[in-house]
């Protein structure tokens, strides 16, 4: 009998995963985030798909963004175990094995490129698998590790999707597809940047390359003002194009002018003055950074919209 | 009071059993739906019905053209 009990406590620390613990392999979060800017650039393109090809598109999207996910816990296991931040997470925590997480990663990214070239076309699913090999080679098996511009040049795999949503509706990219990427690019390494800052030593006891790692914080703090004060000009730009119009320039300029505070006031902060209250201004920046990112993106939304179009008309804007 | 009661790890295996087969009964059902979509949108098919019609014949087909030099 003792045996027998002996062997099921045995089977319970690896393999015998529930399904969440296979969601949260997926990061969910970032998902989300996936999902909804791709969705975006799918509706947001002048020809629209079938409601099932697009709800197929999606899904697929967010499929092929939770296989690379599953790739990058399965690569990055023995620093997430360092992290306090990532200790949390399935494999880690005993709950998934390295090679489970490795065969669904593969197997997600691989139904979830082919399922979308046959759902949509197959630039869409080039975009797709390019963006799914960006962030688990380019970005966590290379330059994570390697370089302090791991952020900047990593950004591109969140990038892409919007992207990817408007090729799946459209079969080509153009500048409209362009700036939604430029937009995700440059906001990326200001949004990591602030996280960094006041997650103070778990990149260090990783010793994951982080700006704040190798160049200190006084340089991670005038780089977040400068790619704050570059995003800007992409943000803008948006307005004057095909998805753009008065409602999205108004939420831009509201939202670049706070963002812009905000990145001056990170940069003019001496170090003795953000520990002594505890980073409140760069936590509020990151909660900022992600209130920016889903404005920006609602905005395209609603522009797309028949009655923001009207209002567009209305006033004579055209572009 | 139940006689029997399941240890966590069956609770844990019953969750991902039933997690699994949602999921693949959803993809069915996506697949069944984009096929179903790609029939409607798409243009005239004729495929082999054992019957012989002149009109998908090739020989049929008209040559086309050359440029005159």
């Amino acid at each position: 009998m003792s045996d027998i009990q002996a062997d099921i406590a045995g089977q319970t620390t690896t393999g015998e995963a529930g399904f969440g613990d296979y969601v949260q392999l997926l990061k969910p979060r970032v998902m989300s985030l996936v999902v909804f800017t791709g969705l975006v650039g799918l509706l947001v393109a002048p020809v629209s798909l079938h409601p099932i090809e697009a709800l197929a598109a999606v899904i697929f999207i967010a499929l092929g963004a939770g296989g690379s996910g599953a790739l990058n816990m399965w690569w990055d296991a023995d620093i997430d175990r360092v992290m306090s931040r990532t200790q949390k997470r399935p494999i880690p925590a005993g709950k998934v094995t390295e090679g489970e997480a490795l065969a669904i990663g593969v197997a997600l990214s691989g139904i979830s490129v082919v399922m979308l070239g046959l759902a949509t076309n197959w630039l869409a699913a080039g975009l797709l698998a390019f963006t799914i090999f960006f962030y688990a080679v380019v970005y966590s098996m290379w330059l994570k590790r390697s370089t302090p511009q791991n952020i900047v040049i990593g950004g591109a795999s969140g990038a892409f999707p919007p992207m990817v949503g408007w090729a799946a509706a459209m079969g080509s990219v153009s500048i409209e597809a362009a700036l939604m990427f430029m937009v995700i690019f440059m906001w990326t390494p200001p949004h990591f940047w602030a996280l960094a800052l006041f997650m103070k030593g778990d990149y260090h006891d990783a010793q994951v390359p982080m700006l704040t790692v190798t160049h200190g914080r006084r340089t991670t703090r005038t780089h977040i003002l400068v790619y704050t004060v570059a995003l800007v000009p992409f943000a803008l730009a948006a307005a004057f194009t095909s998805i753009g119009g008065p409602i999205y320039l108004a939420v831009a300029l509201v939202l670049n002018l706070l963002f812009l505070i905000g990145a001056w006031r990170i940069w003019r902060r001496a170090e003795p003055a953000a520990e002594a209250d505890k980073y409140h201004v760069e936590r509020r920046f990151f909660r900022l950074s992600l209130i920016y990112l889903f404005g920006h993106f609602a905005a395209f939304l609603i522009e797309a919209t028949a009655p923001a179009g009207a209002l567009a008309a209305a006033i004579g804007w055209g572009f | 009071m139940a006689i029997h009661q399941d240890h966590e790890l069956h609770t844990r295996r019953w969750s991902r059993n039933l997690g699994v087969g949602l999921t693949l009964a959803a993809f069915i059902a996506l697949v069944f739906g984009l096929t179903v979509v790609k029939v409607q949108n798409g243009s005239l098919m004729q495929g082999a019905d054992h019957t012989y019609r002149s009109e998908i014949d090739p020989a049929n087909q008209m040559p086309v053209a050359e440029p005159e030099q």
